[in-house]
This record gives C-alpha cells, sequence and structure tokens, in this order.
C-alpha cells in the first residue's frame, strides 16, 4: 500500500492531537521526538538521546541495564556483581535470554544472580569493604570464574565508594585476575545507552589494555572475524554463527551472547569485526580500528533479503574462495527461505506492523516484515541516537510514524488511530495492547522463542508473526450481543 | 541445515541438530579457553559436599539468588491496589521499567507506573523539579483519582523530602490543590519488597486518616460495625482477594478490603486497555478508620501499618498467610468472634470437603520431605499446611526473613510430631538453599520460578507456590486462601507428586509394574 500525501498530513495532525494532552512546556519537548517520515531527510528529523520527561510513562531504562543486562552480563565465565541493593539484579536476573552453553554455577554465571544487598549501613559507611570481602568470597566458592565485573548501581556513585581501588588492590591479590569497576549507575545519562558506552570503556580499560597478549596461545588466519553485538537471544549469535563458518570464516569471538572472556582478549586479533547491533558497540568497534586497524561492518541478519546483503558485503573485505563459498551459502538457503516465504507470505501480505524497540531493530527488522509482504507504518527507538536515525532513513517509507522515546500515552493512542495488523515491543507495552485486541510481539525477548537471526530464525520469525496475527482469539474480543459497539 | 518451513524449529530443538552441537564444540575448543573437564567434573561434585557447604554458610558479605526483591516492588503493588491511582517512583527511571516488567512478566498483564526520571543533575540538586514536572505531566496525562509517591534508593541516597516536595508542586500548579498525593520514603537498602508495601499502604492509610498532609482535619474514629481485610503484598492476589470477598459475603458482613489490585491485575481482553480497574475506593480509605476491626493476613508484610491502625483504637487481627484446615479456621472463627455472625453453613460444608480431599489424598503426602523458600509470612502458611498434611518441611528458607521470624517456624515445628527433624533458615539464599538440598536431600521444593535452578542441579522437583511465577501462566488467579485455596495448594502439590511418581515408574519392563493407572 502507497502512503498517499492524505495519510501523511493524518499523521501529523495525529500528533498534533496527541500533543493536545500534556502541559504546554511538556508538549513542545515532546513534539522534538515525533515526526512523519518524508523523503529526503537525513535523519528522520527528531531529537534523541535527550532526557525523559519525568511522569511521562518513558519505556527506557537505566545504564545499569545497559551495563550488566546488554553488554557484561552475558560474558558467561566471569560473575557479574549486581553492587549496591537487591532490586537491580533480581529484576533483571536471568530476563534477557541470553543463551549460553556451560554449567552453571560452575564455569558458567548467566542465569545467576550476584548481589551485594546494600543494606543501611553499607550507604552510611560505605561498600568497599563489602566488596573486598565478596571477591573474596566469590574467590573461595567459585573457583573456575575466570574474571569479576563489579556492576555499579545508583547509590555507588553517589556515596563515593571507590571500587575502582578495590578492583586494582584485588586483581593484584588474585595475580592479575580480571576485575573490571564498572560506573554504570541507573542515574548515568538518559537511558541504557550511556551503560552501552561505559561498558564498552571498561572492556577497553580492563580487558584489552591489561591483557599479556601472549596469555592465550593464538594462532590466526586471514579469515578470523568476530560478532559484535549479538546478544545470542534465544540463540540469535549461533545461527548467524553458523552462516559466517559456512561462508569459511573463523568467528573468533562473540560479543557478548555466549562469550566468554578469552574470545574478548582475542579480539584484536581479528581480521575484521562484523557488528550487529551498532548502538550498543560501536564504540568499541572503532576503539579497536583505531588502535589495532581492525575494519569493521555493519550487517543485518534479519530476513533473507538484508541477509543476503549483508553476506556478500563482509564477504567483499575477503579474497575469491570466501565470495564464492558465500554465493554457495545463499543457494543452499534459497529453497527454505523461498518455502517459508511461499508458506506465510499469503497470510501475511499487506498487514500493517508498528515497532517500538532498542538499540537495532526499529530499523534492522523492517526488511523481515517486507519480505513477508509486510509493512512498517511506524517506528521508534528506545534509545537511539542521531546517528540510528540517519540509518533508518533508507529502510522507512515516506509517511512513517517516528517517535522516539514514546511514552506510554503516545504509543496508546497512535496504535488506537492507526490500528496496526500488529506491534512489536516490549513485555511493559504486550499486554497493553493485546487488551486493545491487536496483536503483539515482544521484540526484544522474541517473545521467548527465538532465534530470529540468519536464515534459520527467519523460518522461526515468520511462524511467530503468523500466529500473534492470525491467532483465533483476536476474533472473540467482542461478545456477540454487543458486537455493533 | 535441519529448518524447514514446515515444522519450524525453534531453540527447543533446532540447537540439537547435529550442525550446530559441531559448532558448539568447535567454539568450546578453540576460542573459550575453557576449564578442562575434569577440573569441571571435580567442582562440580565438591559443591555437593559438606564441605562446601560449610565455606558457602560462612559467607558474610555475597549474596547469590536471593529470594527476594526491593522496596519500591511493594510500593508500587500497594498502590496498584487503590481506585484509579497511578504509582509514582520518585528517583531513576530504570528502576521504573524494571518493576513494570516484573509484574507484567508474573501475571501477564499491563503495570502502569511513572517514574520522575532523576538524572545526574538531579544527583546534585535534588529531584525537586523532577517532582514539580512529574506530578504535572502524569496528572495531565494519565488522569488519575490519586497519584501515590514511593522512592528510589537514588532519591533516598541524595535525602529527597517528598513531603516537601509535593507541597511545593501543589504550590507551582502541578496538580490541583486538593489531589490526593500519599507519599512514602521506600528505600531499597532497607527491608525489601515486603517493606515497601507496609511503607506504602502506610503512607495511603495515613495520608487519609491523619488530615491529608496537613491539608485537612485529622480524622476522629467513630467506630462501626465494619471489617478491614489487608492481604499484603501476595503473588496471588487477583485469586486470593475474590475468594476472601466470598467468605465475607458468607458471612455478610460488611467489609472494606484495603488495597486491592486483583481488577487492575486482571482486566479483560475486549478491545479496551483499562489502565485503571477497581481498587479501594477513597472514600473507603478514609472510612475504613471507623473500623471495628482489621484483619491482617501477612504479619511481616504489614507490621507498621497494623501498629498504625491500632494505635487508632482498632482491634487488629494478625495472621501469617494462613492456608490449609486450621489456617482457615483461625480467621473464619477470628471473623465470628469479632462480628458477632455465626460461621456459615456453606463455609463449614467447604471445610469438610478440604478435610475429605486431604483424607483422600493423605497418603502420597505422609512423610514426603519438603525444603520451601519464600516470603517470611507464605512460609508460615505453607509450613503450617504441610504439618498439617503430615509432610515434614525438612527445610524452610527465607531471604528476608529473620530470626523473630525463624523463631515463629520453630514453634511450628515443635508443636507437630512433623516438625521434630526440620530446619528453619532465615536470611538465607537460593545458593544456601543448593548445598542443604545436597547434603540434606528432600522429595520436593516449594518456591517461586528461579526454583527450577534447584530442581535442575540437584533433581529435587520443584513446586511452583511463591513469587515470582514466570514460567508457568495464570496461577496467579487461583486462590490459596480459604478453604478453596487450601485445596488448590493440595492438588499442586499432589499434581507434582503424582507427574514424579508416574516419570519414575515409566521404564519399560523395567519399573513400569508401579505404572498404576490408579492411584
Amino acid at each position: 500500500m502507497s502512503v498517499t500525501a492524505e495519510s501523511r498530513v493524518n499523521a501529523a495532525e495525529l500528533i498534533e492531537e496527541v500533543l493536545k494532552a500534556y502541559p504546554e512546556k511538556s508538549a513542545k519537548r515532546r513534539a522534538k521526538h515525533l515526526t512523519v517520515q518524508e523523503e529526503g531527510k537525513s535523519d528522520c528529523d527528531v531529537k534523541s538521546n535527550i532526557k525523559s520527561l519525568p511522569g511521562v510513562m518513558t519505556i527506557r531504562g537505566c545504564a545499569y541495564a545497559g551495563s550488566k543486562g546488554v553488554v557484561w552480563g552475558p560474558i558467561k565465565d566471569m560473575i557479574h556483581i549486581s553492587h549496591g541493593p537487591v532490586g537491580c539484579g533480581q529484576y533483571s536476573w536471568a530476563s534477557r535470554r541470553n543463551y549460553y552453553i556451560g554449567t552453571t554455577g560452575i564455569d558458567s554465571y548467566g542465569t545467576m544472580q550476584f548481589t551485594s544487598d546494600f543494606q543501611e549501613k553499607d550507604i552510611v559507611f560505605g561498600g568497599d569493604k563489602k566488596l573486598e570481602k565478596i571477591i573474596d568470597e566469590i574467590d573461595v566458592l567459585f573457583p573456575l570464574n575466570k574474571g569479576i565485573s563489579i556492576q555499579s548501581e545508583c547509590p555507588i556513585g553517589l556515596i563515593g565508594d571507590d571500587i575502582e581501588a578495590v578492583a586494582k588492590k584485588k586483581a593484584k591479590q588474585y595475580e592479575g585476575k580480571t576485575i573490571v569497576p564498572v560506573r554504570c549507575e541507573g542515574f548515568r545519562g538518559v537511558s541504557q545507552s550511556l551503560g552501552h558506552h561505559i561498558a564498552n570503556d571498561t572492556i577497553r580499560d580492563f580487558v584489552f589494555d591489561k591483557t599479556d597478549p601472549t596469555k592465550n596461545a593464538f594462532v590466526g588466519t586471514p579469515y578470523d572475524v568476530a560478532i559484535i553485538g549479538d546478544y545470542n537471544i534465544g540463540g540469535d549469535a549461533w545461527s548467524s554463527r553458523i552462516l559466517l563458518e559456512e561462508m569459511g570464516l573463523r568467528v573468533i569471538a562473540q560479543w557478548s551472547g555466549d562469550g566468554s572472556i578469552a574470545e574478548l582478549e582475542n579480539t584484536p586479533k581479528a581480521k575484521l569485526n562484523i557488528l550487529h547491533c551498532y548502538r550498543s558497540m560501536n564504540y568499541i568497534s572503532r576503539h579497536m580500528e583505531e588502535k589495532y586497524g581492525i575494519p569493521w561492518v555493519e550487517y543485518n541478519f534479519f530476513g533473507p533479503s538484508k541477509i543476503e546483503e549483508s553476506l556478500r558485503k563482509i564477504a567483499s573485505f575477503f579474497d575469491d574462495s570466501i565470495k564464492e563459498k558465500t554465493e554457495q551459502v545463499i543457494l543452499k538457503y534459497q529453497a527454505l527461505t523461498n518455502a517459508v516465504i511461499a508458506k506465510y507470505k499469503p497470510r501475511l501480505q499487506g498487514k500493517k506492523v508498528m515497532l517500538f524497540v532498542g538499540g537495532l531493530r526499529p530499523r534492522h527488522v523492517i526488511g523481515a516484515y517486507e519480505d513477508l509482504g509486510m509493512e512498517v507504518v511506524g517506528t521508534g527507538y528506545e534509545f537511539g541516537h542521531n546517528d540510528d536515525y540517519q540509518r533508518t532513513t533508507h529502510y522507512v517509507k515516506d509517511g512513517t510514524l517516528i517517535y522516539d522515546d514514546v511514552t506510554g500515552y503516545e504509543f496508546e493512542k497512535f496504535v488506537e488511530a492507526i490500528q496496526p495488523d500488529l506491534v512489536g515491543s516490549g513485555v511493559k507495552e504486550k499486554y497493553v495492547f493485546q487488551k486493545m485486541g491487536v496483536p503483539f510481539r515482544q521484540m526484544h525477548s522474541w517473545d521467548y522463542s527465538g532465534p530470529y537471526h540468519g536464515y534459520d530464525g527467519f523460518a522461526i520469525f515468520a511462524r511467530d508473526m503468523d500466529m500473534a496475527i492470525n491467532n483465533p482469539v483476536w476474533a472473540l474480543t467482542k461478545t456477540p450481543w454487543k458486537k455493533a459497539a | 541445515m535441519s529448518q524447514n518451513a514446515e515444522k519450524v524449529l525453534d531453540h527447543f530443538k533446532l540447537f540439537r541438530e547435529p550442525e550446530y552441537k559441531e559448532m558448539f564444540a568447535r567454539k568450546k575448543e578453540e576460542f573459550e579457553y575453557a576449564v578442562p573437564a575434569e577440573a569441571l567434573q571435580h567442582t562440580i561434585e565438591w559443591t555437593k559436599t559438606e564441605d562446601y557447604k560449610e565455606k558457602n554458610f560462612a559467607r558474610e558479605a555475597l549474596t547469590v539468588n536471593p529470594a527476594k526483591a526491593c522496596q519500591p516492588l511493594g510500593a508500587v503493588f500497594a498502590a496498584n491496589g487503590f481506585e484509579g491511582t497511578l504509582p509514582f517512583v520518585h528517583g531513576s527511571q530504570g528502576c521504573v521499567a524494571y518493576y513494570r516488567s516484573h509484574f507484567s512478566r508474573h501475571f501477564k498483564e499491563p503495570t502502569s507506573c511513572v517514574s520522575s526520571s532523576m538524572t545526574e543533575d538531579a544527583a546534585v540538586f535534588g529531584g525537586l523539579n523532577n517532582m514539580i514536572d512529574g506530578l504535572a505531566n502524569a496528572y495531565s496525562l494519565y488522569k488519575p483519582k490519586m497519584i501515590a509517591v514511593s522512592t528510589t534508593c537514588m532519591a533516598e541516597v541524595i535525602g529527597d523530602d517528598l513531603n516537601a516536595f509535593i507541597k511545593t508542586s501543589r504550590e507551582k500548579g502541578s496538580i490541583p490543590n486538593e489531589f490526593d498525593v500519599p507519599f512514602a520514603h521506600t528505600p531499597a537498602f532497607v527491608g525489601s519488597h515486603i517493606t515497601g508495601y507496609d511503607n506504602a499502604l502506610l503512607g495511603v492509610v495515613k495520608y487519609f486518616w491523619d488530615g491529608k498532609a496537613g491539608m485537612a482535619p485529622a480524622l476522629e474514629r467513630k467506630p462501626n460495625k465494619s471489617v478491614n481485610f489487608i492481604g499484603g503484598f501476595d503473588g496471588y492476589v487477583v485469586g486470593n482477594n475474590r475468594e476472601i470477598r466470598r467468605i465475607f459475603n458468607e458471612f455478610g458482613i460488611k467489609y472494606t478490603m484495603l488495597c486491592d489490585p486483583s481488577d487492575a491485575w486482571d482486566t479483560p481482553t475486549d478491545g479496551e486497555f483499562r489502565m485503571y480497574d477497581g481498587g479501594t475506593t477513597l472514600e473507603d480509605t478514609a472510612n475504613a478508620i471507623h473500623a471495628k476491626a482489621t484483619i491482617v493476613m501477612q504479619t511481616i508484610s504489614t507490621e507498621k501499618t497494623a501498629a498504625f491502625i491500632e494505635s487508632k483504637g482498632q482491634e487488629v487481627v494478625r495472621l501469617h498467610h494462613p492456608v490449609g484446615v486450621a489456617g482457615t479456621d483461625h480467621l473464619l472463627m477470628e471473623l465470628s468472634r469479632i462480628t458477632g455472625k455465626e460461621i456459615p453453613e456453606s463455609l463449614t460444608k467447604e471445610r469438610g470437603r478440604l478435610v475429605d480431599a486431604i483424607a483422600d489424598s493423605s497418603a502420597h503426602i505422609h512423610g514426603k520431605k519438603f525444603a520451601l523458600y519464600g516470603d517470611p509470612d507464605t512460609m508460615l502458611g505453607l509450613t503450617a499446611f504441610l504439618l498439617e498434611l503430615g509432610a515434614e518441611p525438612v527445610t524452610v528458607l527465607s531471604t528476608n526473613g529473620d530470626n523473630d521470624w525463624a523463631a515463629k517456624v520453630q514453634a511450628l515445628f515443635d508443636a507437630s510430631p512433623f516438625g521434630t527433624n526440620c530446619k528453619v533458615y532465615p536470611k538465607k539464599d537460593l545458593w544456601h538453599l543448593r548445598s542443604l538440598l545436597f547434603t540434606e536431600p528432600v522429595d520436593f521444593l516449594i518456591g517461586n520460578t528461579f526454583g527450577k535452578y534447584l530442581d535442575r542441579d540437584t533433581n529435587t522437583p520443584l513446586i511452583r507456590i511463591g513469587f515470582p511465577i514466570f514460567d508457568r501462566h495464570h496461577k496467579h488467579r487461583y486462590p490459596v486462601w480459604g478453604y478453596q485455596g487450601g485445596l488448590n495448594v493440595l492438588v499442586t502439590i499432589l499434581d507434582k507428586i503424582f507427574d514424579t511418581m508416574d516419570a519414575d515408574t515409566n521404564g519399560i519392563g523395567t519399573t513400569d509394574y508401579s505404572f498404576d493407572i490408579i492411584r
């Protein structure tokens, strides 16, 4: 369905209407985050990465969520201490579905909750002594751990604790053990995003800069690549890795889904960094480019069109043998892709989707929907920056509604007015829209399904979108005796 | 390639295919520099020993896999129980995203709550402007009847004064002068989610009874015959509150349920999103001061609120999450005593039915050993019920239960022959429990969703009773209180016992002589 000038006007009117509910000052500020995409704009023309308004029900999280929850948490053979009161670690405990292979509690710790469980006395007298003791106790009870990260919660920065000094002292005491102090207190920055950046910087400072390059015996090949910015949600990194290996590449590291500290340490030996979630890991990619001369390339493994394009883009960095194998890979999966599209496209053709997700998906998944004949009519980033919106323009069609850091109120009103066939967002939004009778898929956790990356993932993606939209329950939401209403 | 369009393989089966298994092995071998298999096995075995348990219990600083959350979660629960009320948490915004997700994962329902989104500048200058703008925005957008304010640890550490901030916000016109904004300080570094529930509920009750933070004269109590009911922080609130209502109605008692989120967390899918639904009306909240008495269903979850209510001259009946026959008997007899009404025949008959069910099934529960963990009141109720069933609650553990709580559990053990070999563990976490399940094995484990890791590690079947339950659906819709609730708990336990029995006897030609069709 093409977007007409009329519908663009309607969308602009809708934004205006929704803004009326705010106090004047807030309406002015929110207006800068909402727009209708017009061809030719270089960055969707919205403000982003600025403070959320108080009291509006932002969907955003915090820097701790960005560091512990996203970047560091999946490194499986390290212990990540949620340093501060008990809650942050409790609510984020195993909820992101970063799959890994390992013996939990023995050599892997991904689905565990280590906390310093701050009490009032720790706030009053400081928590550094407790932190030292915690590191000692970890050494006794979890002797196979390969390192520790200290994920700061809000109070740490406010009470003046010196976690860097504790980390340094303990690293020395335990003979060069990797102990990483992370200043990801939740009040820093405006969203998860600063937490990603801070976490990236600590990998630079406490993993790259402190690791003896000869620590891990490593024989490189010309085909060594690292997957950067794939958190292996529901196994995404695995269904990506398998394609890269089939292309003839050697994946020496996964950042950070199913990742290990050794993989982080060895990444500077890669020939190419391939970057999926630009938002959360562009920082370390740029650093490796500057310091180690490793080029990086962004890719998109959602849906066959983008996968094919991305595979070729990655292959272009390598010799003809890789390029040939890449064509073979594309060919190999064509039958599967065709069968998936033949099965699901007739059921999904023309369906409209509205998205609101995190770092890369508000643009990255659009191609996968389009492969199934669907259309994304609204999208926005929870914690995107201007460079994300720049990267979005060539994904979205003219007339698409763009909403940055959408509030609960706006999202509800937008969906109510546009009546899409599917909304893709998070667990906090899921039930709001389902109550309204609108099919929904969680697009952070894949609604407990996945993987969605790669060709194997695309089949699952298509099945899941179909089961959401074509669920017979949506025919039951209205009573037979009140159907007119 | 194993994937196919006809039978799509997702993570459950896809990664068991050979191409993936080989890939995992290569990754481990070449890039992870993994722990050698022998060291791994050695450590696995060591964590099962007395030696490990001793070291594990010697922990003084580290907490691993706790069974508790922080105060503001409880505050949001309490706020959600009042008519048209928007919970407002003053502090960092990430916390609110967490509370909302946590509740949505348990109830499979939306949870509305706003934050004042404090950032670094607020850390330096205080969060007054965040409160002023936050209340104005929340009021305009979400049109609540009341906004209930609580705090994250950030606001507490920098010492923001809610009372003064809300006053200033009124002066600045953020909200109308007469608009109700009760508040409570809920520092995450004190107590747990149940403490936050207590503080927030006290905040609401105190606000209405003691003169709306200086905006109205304090209410004077004029005793009537009504009874208040306070459920406490309760993951089964949807089923429980409806069951309790039914019991009150059977009696014909006039009652006020103080804090009732049972409708807010159980709205229909009919095309309309209800941000607010049901809940205790503000009028009833104020009038609750006149009640004859208040039933406090979870005393440890409601300590301060109970003391405040008592200070107004009401009788407070303090219970500990009663489950089962004797627990419900006690509840009903107290209701009868307070109101002078006889226990209705209908409930007496229900009692008989629960006793009947226990008699029918007790052979399968009698003497079975259980480990259980959870909130302190819940543990008291479940321990009493297990003893009533002739089971042995060998290990009773709570992260947010203190020594006073432990003494109460011990008293239950002491009063029953089935409690002889049982032990209570206050202020311990699920990593402690892991050791105990190895050194003092039991037949079944009772706890929340996180217990599934213990089930996996120690091969102790988990019976899911507690909060949160993320990985089973709709359990919160069924009561665990009242005789009907007791029956639900009994059946939940029995189902797992029978499933385990069947799984243990289905060896073809080896153990399936016991694979009985009648049990």
